[in-house]
């Protein structure tokens, strides 16, 4: 069995500060992680792995920097990483990134492919079920559970006030949830390898049949027409008084914005 | 030369971070309270494959080096100095001997399991008699048959009660001095051999720290690690590599103090201003920055040496002599930061101020390091 999992580099979020003139990240000295939806993702194919000794094969669409996700994805126990890259695909939305992801994986041998729901940067949610569309495949959204069940998969599959257990044929997409398990941490033994021994193979243009129209920059379809910063709210004021003092503190307040 | 890690070593670094931060300090401050080992964390760290990091594939290690190991050290004794002493006693004084004189049949038997995270080691060389002077043992080792018989006991063994496999140290032929002592592997379970009590002490307390004893304790004569009469050697060679990893922890707990102290003083304030403000404080934390990273520069160089040059114990002196003078300096420092709350165990500062102590005492005391570079110098 074939696993294709697609993982993204992003800013983690945890660390991001917004520049509070501009209302955008500010991504400088910000460290890169693998973004938490695709590394439960990675150790749902990692449990098929142990159990089935599938073949957990890991891509990412990115800047070279990116190889340092695939590193990770190694030292966590994939069998072989692809690093898509190059000038002509950057700039990319979700058309142009999944059809470019659906090329590259269109390579490869696969039964399940399993992306993040969401990337924390992006935040579309639309990359996945794209993915699938290309590629022809159904798709299952929100997964909380995934088992392979002979050649079908069992996901379990997450709402807000509900979930569906759904039973799909293989080859189908999958996404994935970080509510999905704790992803294993790298054996110190894996890091080693995943540097000294393996390969991250890199896949430029050439390498990827998909149309110039449908990638990068100029095969994107969707266009910004206005970018602004949603207001920051100032952070309240906390008055640790008793009763009657906020009481009066509260008046004095809309009484100096003549709200009284 | 290159003041730079290594991509692998980076990645290792954030890994180990991660680990620490997500799964050994949480509960730190309890184990310390408790003085409760950590066996979960124990658990985590052999599953994770942090026991056999410096050792190769051949025998189920991870194949890694001694820098790796060093950052493993570091990093889990920055918030816990306990979790780091355990992983350090069983790999560089419980696996290493094994794996640099023992047999293929001792690897086997023994390094694996050690290695691949099944079983925890220990080593036992001090002996209530017998402490600097390690050469004065009085634990004795007869053969008999097939089988060596020990009798004696050693005190303040680290690790003792949890771990499976024990280096032991015994005279095979007191009219030979040092040249008639032997290295034995003990086996927890061996019939004639208990644990005693565990020590209560004032740092690193989740840290199991026992006796050993040996009544009439019968182990078959494949169990002498190396040559009769090459104990010593083994021991003082063992503890050559033992330093790197207590200097490794000295830093962690070094580093710990100093970050720990960084986020303090720009919290706490006093005279309307956060404490950071003050010019003491400031001068403060840069005398204990460079002193933590003068620390580490011979810490990672000592790593660098073993993996690099014959001989290293001049390295390994210096580096835990260093390390453990700046940790107990640094520590001490940190709690002057803060003030009476640094007193008070809710603070981790506390406890890595009891913690710092240890380092310039066990492996060798930071009078033994003297020793050690000195006669290098001089010779
Ligand atoms: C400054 C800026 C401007 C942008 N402008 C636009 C825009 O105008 N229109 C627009 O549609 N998008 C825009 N984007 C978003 C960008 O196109 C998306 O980051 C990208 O298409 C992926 O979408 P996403 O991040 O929303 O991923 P999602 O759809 O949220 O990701 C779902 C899953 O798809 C997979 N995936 C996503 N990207 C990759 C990848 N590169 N490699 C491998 N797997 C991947 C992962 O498994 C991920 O969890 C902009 C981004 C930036 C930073
Ligand atoms: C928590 C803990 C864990 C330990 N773990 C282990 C372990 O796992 N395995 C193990 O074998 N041992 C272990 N030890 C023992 C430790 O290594 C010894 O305590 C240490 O070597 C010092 O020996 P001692 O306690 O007998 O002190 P002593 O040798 O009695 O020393 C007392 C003082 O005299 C000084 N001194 C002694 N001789 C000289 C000299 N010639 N010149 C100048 N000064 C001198 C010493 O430096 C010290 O300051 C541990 C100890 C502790 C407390």
């Amino acid at each position: 069995m074939n696993i294709v999992v697609c993982v993204k580099q992003v800013p983690d979020t945890n660390e991001v500060r917004i520049d509070p003139v501009k209302g955008t990240l500010i991504r400088e000295g910000v460290p890169s992680i693998m973004n938490p939806d695709d590394k439960a993702g990675l150790e749902a194919a990692l449990r098929i792995k142990d159990k089935t000794g599938a073949k957990v094969s890991v891509i990412t669409m990115g800047p070279l920097q990116a190889e340092e996700i695939l590193r990770e994805a190694l030292a966590m126990g994939a069998d072989d990483v692809y690093l898509v890259t190059d000038r002509a695909f950057g700039g990319a939305d979700t058309w142009a990134t999944s059809s470019t992801l659906a090329g590259a994986i269109s390579k490869l041998d696969y039964d399940l492919i399993i992306t993040g729901r969401q990337a924390i940067d992006g935040d579309t949610a639309q990359v996945g079920p794209e993915t699938a569309e290309h590629l022809d495949l159904p798709n299952i959204s929100y997964a909380q559970e995934i088992e392979v069940d002979g050649d079908e998969v069992v996901v379990l599959r997450q709402y807000d006030d509900r979930s569906h257990r759904v039973r799909a044929k293989l080859p189908v997409l999958v996404t994935a949830l970080s509510e999905l398990n704790k992803p294993r941490y790298m054996t110190p033994g894996g890091i080693f390898d995943a540097y000294r021994e393996k390969e991250v193979v890199q896949w430029v243009r050439e390498d990827i049949p998909v149309e110039d129209e449908n990638i990068g920059l100029s095969g994107s379809p969707t266009r910004v027409s206005k970018s602004f910063p949603k207001a920051v709210k100032e952070p309240g004021m906390k008055i640790e008084e008793g009763v009657e003092e906020s009481v009066q503190f509260i008046v004095d307040k809309l009484k100096e914005t003549y709200i009284l | 030369m290159d003041f730079k890690l290594k991509q692998e070593h980076l990645m290792a670094q954030k890994l180990f971070r991660d680990f620490a931060v997500n799964e050994v300090e949480p509960i730190a401050q309890e184990i310390d309270e408790n003085h409760r080992f950590p066996e979960e964390t124990l658990e985590k760290m052999q599953k994770n494959g942090f026991l056999g990091i410096p050792f190769a594939k051949e025998f189920g290690g991870q194949g890694c080096d001694t820098l790796t190991y060093v950052l493993a050290i570091e990093e889990i004794s920055k918030v816990c100095a306990t979790t780091g002493v355990i992983l350090s006693a069983h790999t560089s004084l419980g696996a290493a001997p094994i794996n640099d004189l023992g047999t293929p049949e001792q690897k086997e038997k023994f390094l694996r399991p050690l290695i691949s995270g099944e079983k925890l080691g220990a080593f036992g060389l001090t002996e209530p008699e017998a402490g600097t002077d390690a050469a004065g043992q009085q634990t004795t080792a007869k053969l008999d048959g097939d089988e060596y018989v020990l009798n004696g006991s050693k005190i303040f063994i680290t690790n003792a009660g949890p771990a499976d496999t024990y280096i032991v140290f015994a005279m095979t032929d007191k009219s030979q001095g040092t040249r008639g002592i032997s290295a034995f592997i003990v086996e927890k379970g061996t019939p004639g051999f208990e644990t005693g009590h565990k020590e209560m002490k004032m740092g690193i307390r989740g840290s199991a720290t026992r006796e050993l004893v040996f009544t009439d304790c019968r182990i078959p004569k494949e169990n002498l690690l190396g040559r009769e009469g090459r104990g010593f050697g083994i021991a003082m060679g063992t503890l050559d590599g033992g330093r790197i990893g207590i200097a490794a922890q000295a830093l962690g707990i070094a580093q710990g103090a100093l970050d720990k102290s960084i986020a303090y003083v720009k919290e706490r304030k006093q005279f309307g201003r956060p404490i950071a403000n003050f010019q003491n404080t400031q001068f403060t934390l840069a005398t204990m920055a460079t002193e933590v990273e003068s620390a580490r520069m011979l810490v990672y160089k000592a790593a660098v040496a073993k993996d690099t040059q014959r001989r290293y114990s001049y390295e390994a002196a210096m580096a835990k002599l260093k390390a453990s003078e700046v940790a107990s300096f640094v520590t001490n420092r940190a709690v002057q930061l803060h003030g009476g709350y640094g007193y008070i165990q809710d603070y981790d500062v506390e406890r890595m101020m009891r913690d710092a102590k240890i380092t310039e005492i066990y492996e060798g005391t930071s009078e033994v390091m003297r020793m050690v570079i000195s006669g290098t110098i001089l010779n």
